[in-house]
């Protein structure tokens, strides 16, 4: 009786740990992409061939309004970075420096429609975003 | 995640409400004393956690990426319904999502709001750093802490209360932010 309580004990534990892999697995972001197949998907909807230094230069500038991209992410963003407003920290963006960064398009899409408003005050085009993601993806240690 | 124990339920229902009714039960209260030793609580923080027990994962995911999980119930219902309607400007940010993630967000924080009486009434702009219970809570701060680096403003929680993530805002959850000077640090002390 003893020896079954105890098998049952590990048992539930067997499952509990399988449960807590099968939530890391849930809820860490699932990657559906890679960096370079987003470079290459933004490249061929530009129409023209993506450019580091262009994304370099609009990571870095302010574009007129409060904050550039570097203002959060830091440059070059190979290091955590630090929301300007809330100190909250970012993940490296760098795909070099973070195997997660740029590994799934409905994240992708999003931070860049809500991030180029925020520095832009408009929506990025084909080609900023594919010069942004070369400028990302040369980036190594 | 902190496991969560039968009083950290609701922010308002704990107060009305000191001992609930299975807590009246001996065998679940000596279970409840295993489960608050085995969380290294004493009793006397029996206020718990601000969050509710179970945290909807997308809240954890969206909001939390930028800014402190803010407790639902640190916020009334009207305040959050804005908030989510809002999200392409939302204060000088763009934080918009998608209508399914936006639909999901708001009925939990929906559920979840403060109904308690000091939460009830609405802050200005619907920042719950504007209401007046965390305002008299807060009012020995000096204006100039709130400008430090390490804080840079009343909603980075964190900057002092430790068990921000596991929503515990009370004394025994304290540090002070790096670059206090030692006035300010001898008005943390009262």
């Amino acid at each position: 009786m003893r020896l079954m309580n105890l098998n049952t004990f590990a048992a539930g534990r067997l499952w509990a740990l399988a449960g807590l892999c099968a939530l890391q697995a849930f809820t860490a972001q699932a990657a559906n992409t890679t960096p370079a197949q987003q470079l290459a998907h933004w490249t061929a909807e530009a129409g023209a061939p993506a450019k580091a230094e262009r994304g370099q230069a609009l990571f870095n500038q302010r574009h007129g309004g409060e904050w550039s991209c570097a203002s959060c992410h830091g440059t070059p963003p190979t290091a955590q970075g630090k929301h300007a407003s809330t100190g909250k920290v970012i993940a490296p963006l760098a795909p070099a420096f973070n195997t997660r960064s740029l590994t799934d398009t409905a994240k992708t899409d999003k931070w860049f429609k809500r991030n180029c408003k925020d520095v832009l005050s408009r929506e990025c085009s084909a080609q900023e975003k594919a010069d942004v993601l070369a400028y990302l993806i040369n980036l190594k240690p | 995640m902190m496991k969560a124990h039968p009083m950290t339920t609701r922010l308002d229902a704990t107060r009305r409400n000191p001992l609930p009714r299975a807590m009246r039960s001996p065998i679940l209260q000596i279970l409840a004393c295993f489960a608050l030793s085995g969380l290294g609580m004493s009793s006397a923080q029996a206020d718990g956690s601000r969050m509710p027990t179970k945290i909807l994962p997308s809240y954890t995911a969206e909001c939390a990426a930028c800014h402190t999980a803010y407790p639902p119930g640190m916020l009334p219902a009207k305040s959050w319904q804005r908030i989510m309607k809002g999200l392409d400007q939302h204060y000088g940010s763009d934080a918009s999502l998608d209508a399914q993630t936006v639909a999901n967000i708001g009925q939990w924080l929906q559920t979840h709001a403060g109904s308690y009486k000091r939460v009830a009434e609405e802050p200005p702009q619907d920042r719950l750093t504007k209401s007046a219970w965390f305002e008299r809570k807060h009012r020995k701060i000096d204006a100039a802490v709130w400008q430090l680096p390490s804080v840079k403003s009343a909603a980075n929680c964190a900057a002092c209360h430790t068990g921000t993530e596991q929503g515990f805002f009370d004394d025994d959850h304290l540090q002070r932010p790096a670059g206090l000077s030692a006035r300010q640090s001898r008005a943390w002390n009262d």
